[in-house]
């Protein structure tokens, strides 16, 4: 344990001078900042960052953690050759950059939001929400990313890779559910997309918010079937879990890679 | 209690007394007793209901009253039978008299014209399929009026059918079913003429205001909310006008139908959520008008089937699910000056046609420029999105909203029109939002 946070506190330090995070801090500053002063309505300021929160994030967190690994190849080997076990360097490695992503997420979009915004114990439920999505966005992403850099020694297709996923996650995915939903039209599909939507964590992170805001217009049977999942502490619990999954699931793939990998 | 006929005929014989040359002082005499005489006709002596009065019973009072009498009921319950009026009466409670129905029977059934009921509180007459039990009926009357009373837990609170020329003033009405099937209509009007009803409240009944086959009447300054169905319900009524209402939380909104010529202005139509919630449905309706009013948080705003020639104007559509769903059978419908801001759908429309016209309205969701500074927008606004038309053809479809990969679509869509109607768009789009 006293190993693993020596790693993390290190990687933090290192990472916290990379002008990337500085960028990626500014970045989320500029936005929240620039959407709450040249809006009226604070909830769809919300809805707005989540919309970022849901494409950036990903992306950044994805590529950048590719990136890391890679770059760090020196360092990691440097490291492996004193007695430290894989596992947690692994972890280490993770918790190091995840931390400092998160972070800069939470005080970009705080900042502004404590300085500018109205009536915020009003909205807490959506803010904290707001807040929620980008955490697990980042963990699931860079534990993705890990996963991707770890079974591909070639920096190209690692790269590509990334991307391509989260080019699936964002995008393509919902294209295929759209192909499925007008392909069964004339089915009940409900239940099937609630089960498909878990699947994808971009999309339960979107459709737990809609739920949260679009509430009138998804009234009607669909509506009624998801909020009736959603909207109850067993749809939200089963959620959370699934969050966890994709966050937990792909960084044990990616420890077990990385402990047998030869370097 | 003037009898103004008695007033007139009087002022006119004084003059002529005074053009004959009558002194002052005589005429002055005259004219003390040309008043007297004139209103003597009402001077006949009130009848007086209450536990220390002549009359124990309304009822009683009643037989015993003459056309044009006044009935004074003192405070109390007062738990009768049906109570049948039958004659031109003005009854009228001191300090909220409480009429009951014992949970079995109609309180009150009016049945003459020129009957005034005022100040009276009406609870509990009970259910009754066969006969609609309502706390008042009136049947086949003219020139009553029913004001500033209160209705508690009645099946139907106000019913008139065949009436015409009546008044139902500042009343409020209250009932606490929770199922559509055993709850009435608070004010019930069927078959009737020349009404007027305004500034009641209205809450917890099946139908907030009910017309049927109703002409030529004004629904003013009501307010009619959390009713299990609907608002305002609307049918067969031509050349109605209803204006400044509050219709809230009803579990379908409000509804007008099969009419022409009605005349919707400066209403607010706020919060009726559910699948099959509308702030305002609108069917066969023709010529006709939504003027001014506010439409906020509706799960669809207004619902347009069959509708020809009506002109939304100077509207605001604030914060709904859809703001507008234009069925394909829909014409020659125009939509101008009105304000869509946050609306999860502006246009939902089943039709790659349209033969509606939209024009100069301000859309939030609007991103076009204005080179030359005019206020309107230098290319037009497409309300209808790919999909928004996906969904109205594909419910499930709905789990996809706010997805980048929609997003993508309706921007590719916008550009290069295919699938949703070319001629639905607004051509000179509003820069900035009416006041």
């Amino acid at each position: 344990m006293n190993i693993l946070f020596k790693i993390i506190r290190y990687q933090i330090h290192d990472i916290s001078r990379s002008k990337w995070l500085l960028f990626y801090t500014l970045f989320f500053f500029l936005i929240t900042y620039g959407l709450i002063s040249f809006s009226n309505d604070q909830s769809k300021v919300i809805l707005s960052l989540l919309n970022v929160a849901l494409i950036i994030i990903p992306l950044v967190s994805i590529i950048f953690g590719t990136v890391y690994l890679y770059n760090n190849k020196d360092y990691i080997v440097l490291i492996l050759s004193q007695p430290i076990k894989r596992k947690i360097l692994y972890l280490g490695l993770y918790l190091g950059l995840v931390i400092p992503l998160a972070f800069s997420f939470v005080i970009g979009t705080l900042i502004p939001l404590i300085i500018l915004g109205k009536n915020i114990p009003v909205q807490i439920m959506l803010i904290l929400f707001l807040f929620a999505a980008g955490l697990f966005q980042t963990s699931i992403f860079v534990s993705i990313s890990f996963l991707i850099a770890t079974w591909n020694e070639n920096k190209i297709l690692g790269l590509g890779l990334s991307i391509f996923t989260w080019l699936l996650f964002s995008v393509l995915y919902d294209g295929l559910l759209l192909l499925m939903i007008n392909i069964f039209q004339n089915y009940p599909l409900e239940k099937a997309l609630i089960g498909f939507s878990v699947f994808n964590p971009v999309d339960l992170a979107r459709i737990l918010v809609i739920l949260k805001l679009d509430v009138a217009a998804l009234m009607g049977y669909t509506g009624a079937v998801f909020q009736k999942f959603f909207n109850t502490n067993f749809g939200i619990v089963v959620s959370f879990l699934f969050l966890i999954g994709w966050t937990v699931i792909p960084l044990m793939i990616g420890k077990r890679k990385f402990s047998k990998k030869d370097f | 209690m003037l009898n103004q006929n008695g007033i007139k005929h009087y002022l006119k014989w004084s003059f002529c007394f005074l053009s004959e040359g009558l002194t002052k002082r005589r005429t002055v005499l005259l004219f003390i007793i040309g008043f007297l005489i004139s209103c003597g006709v009402n001077f006949s002596k009130p009848l007086l209901v209450g536990s220390n009065h002549n009359f124990k019973t309304i009822q009683s009072a009643l037989s015993s009253a003459k056309d044009g009498d006044t009935i004074f009921v003192y405070s109390g319950v007062y738990v009768e039978n049906t109570i049948l009026v039958n004659k031109a009466v003005k009854i009228i409670g001191i300090n909220r008299p409480i009429l009951s129905g014992d949970n079995k029977h109609e309180i009150m059934k009016i049945k003459s014209d020129n009957v005034l009921v005022r100040g009276f509180l009406f609870r509990d007459t009970g259910l009754n399929f066969i006969y609609d039990n309502a706390a008042i009926k009136l049947d086949s009357v003219k020139y009553c009026t029913i004001e500033e009373n209160k209705f508690i837990n009645n099946f139907f609170g106000i019913y008139l059918s065949r009436a015409s020329n009546c008044i139902v003033i500042n009343n409020e009405l209250e009932a606490f079913q929770t199922k559509e099937t055993y709850s009435g209509n608070g004010i019930h009007l069927w078959q009737c003429r020349e009404m007027t009803i305004k500034n009641n409240k209205i809450k917890g009944h099946r139908d907030g205001i009910y017309f049927e086959f109703v002409k030529r009447s004004e629904i003013e300054g009501n307010s009619s909310q959390s009713n299990l169905r609907y608002g305002l319900h609307f049918m067969f009524s031509d050349s109605c006008r209803y204006y400044n209402n509050y219709f809230t939380k009803n579990g379908a909104g409000v509804a007008v139908m099969f009419t022409k010529n009605v005349d919707m202005s400066n209403n607010i139509f706020e919060y009726n959520w559910g699948g099959a919630a509308y702030g305002l449905l609108l069917k066969d309706i023709s010529d006709s008008k939504i003027l001014r009013n506010q439409f906020i948080k509706n799960t669809c705003a207004i619902y347009f089937e069959g509708c020809n020639r009506v002109t939304t104007l100077e509207n605001n559509f604030l914060e709904n699910g859809t703001a507008i769903r234009l069925m394909a059978n829909s014409m020659d419908n125009l939509f101008t000056k009105n304000n869509f801001i946050g609306n999860s759908f502006d246009v939902n429309t089943n039709s790659t046609k349209s033969y509606n016209t939209f024009e100069s309205n301000y859309w939030s969701e609007y991103k076009g420029y204005d080179l030359n500074k005019d206020g309107i927008g230098d290319i037009p606004f497409r309300p209808v999105k790919l999909f928004s038309f996906i969904i109205e053809q594909n419910r499930p479809a709905l789990i996809l909203m706010r997805s980048l990969f929609v997003d993508i679509l309706n921007v590719a869509e916008n550009i290069f029109p295919s699938l949703t109607p070319k001629t639905l768009m607004d051509s000179k789009p509003k820069m900035t939002k009416y006041l």
